[in-house]
């Protein structure tokens, strides 16, 4: 019952996906092309020229048209210096430019903070509908966008309709499991002019400095399998990191954790919201803040040495013990089991 | 320098929150100022302290809410941490607002604040902890007209000109902006204050200055459920989670651990 009806793609519904930046198709963006795929008819908006390997891949999920903005060099080579091309101002108008220049009627974007406000922008443009988070995207009987959210830490699943002509959705990764299209399409890339007169004046960007992401480890944003360290790791994140990587997983902390200095990014409802398929949380208490970014999440375990912990109340899976016996001794396990199945 | 800081009331998160059928069940009992407000109001503290004594004169840290007359549990919290004025924006058809006649109707109030006389700053908090949008800041500024410098780390004014840092899930960044602007704060930009006895004492007779939709030049029909362009259908509790599976390591802790996962396909 809170679940969207079911829908069958309309080939007169325009969605349009951001990809933003066009370097790289991150599996987030993946799961908004399968998702566009099951409303409309998929096309992408950038704000570069997408590279070729990303060409294919857009090819193989179905998405036909990439639509580049140029925008006025204002944008490109700012007074202040830096590339202005992903404040949030300058990527919100080049989705509204791109709705109105292509009379599409549903936008998709990832739940990034930039592309939540960009998102939000846009809509405020276009006077179209804006659903932040959706867990869950569909359609009614009378075509109206159906989104599901789940708030309040997980606790409550709440369902709204976009009753406005445009729909502007960011929508949560692991919503979908990205699937490439039935057969691939031959992909364009078509240019279309932004112009940032009409909106609010921009701030400078001073400097930019593009994160490195970790190699050989997946994003936590984005990730099917998640292992968190809190207060209880005592600084020592090595088991934390060795099951993770046992497991193939992300890495995460508690806030508690990252204010300590232990580790860079936490999970928790200011920080990194994830629903990943698996969350492990070791040596995590699971305070009101942290439940509120993992709560959503499919399957939860917890290692904790405080029989007491609150996260004990929300997991499927327990154990009371030291992480630091129990991680290396289930890492081990999981690598044997590993090991076995590529031989067998 | 006028500083307005925008701040929300909204159920505790320790508490059981709820639902009232499709609206967040707001029970006076766990209504609380949004935590992540105490930072924005931190922020805009220390702007103010940081004046030098002559300018301190006619300048003014205001607390801004929209809310029912309960709210006024969050506008006294903000008077506890020694902003000068509250104001609370309330009316029967603002209820059920979206994201755009939130930003609309906070947008109006500040109009009515900078008609008295400038207001150089709006400050919020990076996000409301019912709702977890975090796009009000943004289109309170695109309503005002005014640049956004939003989620910040670290916030430095000189003069006239407003500069922060911050980290996106894509890089870092530092950002300027000239006064007047909108600047939101990220719950690690600083420490909020206790209230100490003197301004708890001084919070007491502080009155809050209500505000009707009509006082504010509202069109009635932008804002509140008339004017939303999202429609809500339902909200239910999710089931609770199956009884947890618990494990005391007594040596053998990590091994089941790793079976639970091989037996449940997450290996």
């Amino acid at each position: 019952m809170t679940e969207p009806t079911q829908t069958q793609p309309d080939a007169n519904r325009t969605v349009l996906v951001l990809l933003d930046p066009a370097t790289e198709v991150r599996s987030s963006v993946l799961e908004l092309f399968t998702l566009a795929r099951t409303l409309g008819r998929v096309e992408a908006v950038t704000l570069e020229a997408p590279t070729v390997e990303v060409l294919a891949q857009l090819g193989a999920y179905g998405v036909e048209t990439v639509h580049q903005a140029e925008l006025p060099t204002s944008a490109l080579a700012p007074a202040g210096g830096g590339d202005a091309r992903h404040l949030p101002g300058v990527v919100g108008a080049a989705l509204a430019a791109a709705v109105r220049h292509t009379d599409a009627d549903v936008v998709l974007a990832p739940a990034s903070f930039a592309a939540k406000e960009a998102a939000a922008l846009a809509a405020h443009a276009l006077g179209a509908g804006l659903v932040i988070d959706a867990a869950s995207v569909g359609t009614d009987d009378d075509g109206r966008l159906v989104a599901g959210k789940r708030v309040f830490a997980g606790a409550w699943d709440t369902r709204c309709a976009v009753t406005a002509d445009v729909a502007v959705l960011t929508v949560r990764a692991n919503a979908v499991v990205p699937e490439p299209a039935p057969a691939a399409v031959a992909t364009e890339v078509e240019g279309f002019a932004v112009d940032l007169g009409g909106a609010a004046p921009l701030p400078t960007l001073v400097e930019r400095t593009p994160k490195v992401r970790e190699a050989g480890r997946p994003t936590l944003e984005e990730a099917a399998l998640v292992v968190a360290g809190g207060r209880g790791t005592g600084g020592d994140f090595g088991p934390v990191e060795d099951f993770a990587d046992a497991l193939g997983a992300a890495v995460g902390a508690s806030r508690d954790a990252v204010f300590e200095g232990w580790f860079d990014r936490y999970i928790g409802q200011t920080g990194v919201t994830i629903a990943p398929r698996l969350y492990v949380g070791a040596g995590i208490s699971g305070a009101p803040h942290h439940r509120g970014g993992m709560q959503a999440s499919q399957v939860i375990v917890a290692v904790n040495s405080d029989p007491e912990a609150p996260i004990f109340e929300i997991c499927d899976f327990a154990v009371v013990g030291d992480l630091g016996d129990v991680l290396p001794q289930a890492a081990a396990a999981i690598r044997a089991h590993k090991n076995g199945s590529q031989e067998a | 320098m006028r500083i307005v800081v925008t701040v929300k009331y909204v159920p505790d998160i320790n508490a059981d929150r709820r639902f009232d059928g499709c609206r967040v069940d707001r029970d006076p009992s766990v209504g609380t100022l949004n935590e992540l407000d105490e930072n924005a109001l931190e922020a805009a503290l220390r702007i103010f302290d940081g004046l030098p004594d002559d300018e301190r004169e006619g300048s003014e840290v205001v607390a801004l809410t929209m809310a029912p007359a309960e709210g006024d549990v969050a506008l006294r919290k903000a008077f506890q941490m020694g902003v000068d004025r509250g104001v609370r924006v309330t009316d029967d058809a603002l209820a059920g607002s979206d994201y755009f006649g939130t930003a609309a109707a906070l947008a109006a109030a500040v109009r009515r604040l900078e008609a008295e006389a400038p207001v150089d700053l709006v400050i919020t908090g990076m996000a409301a902890l019912d709702g977890l949008g975090s796009v009000v800041p943004a289109l309170l500024a695109a309503e005002l007209g005014r640049p956004a410098l939003t989620l910040a780390k670290k916030v430095d004014l000189d003069g006239g000109t407003l500069s922060i840092t911050r980290e996106t899930d894509e890089a870092a960044e530092t950002l300027t902006a000239l006064l007047p602007a909108v600047l939101s704060v990220a719950d690690t930009a600083n420490t909020p204050r206790m209230p100490n006895f003197k301004l708890i004492m001084a919070a007491r007779t502080k009155q809050v200055e209500a505000w009707s939709a009509a006082d504010l030049g509202l069109d009635a029909s932008a804002v509140g459920d008339t004017g939303a362009r999202t429609e809500a259908l339902s909200a239910a509790a999710r089931p609770p989670r199956p009884e947890v599976e618990l494990v005391a390591d007594k040596g053998a802790g990590g091994t089941a651990l790793a079976e639970y996962l091989i037996r449940n396909e997450l290996v």
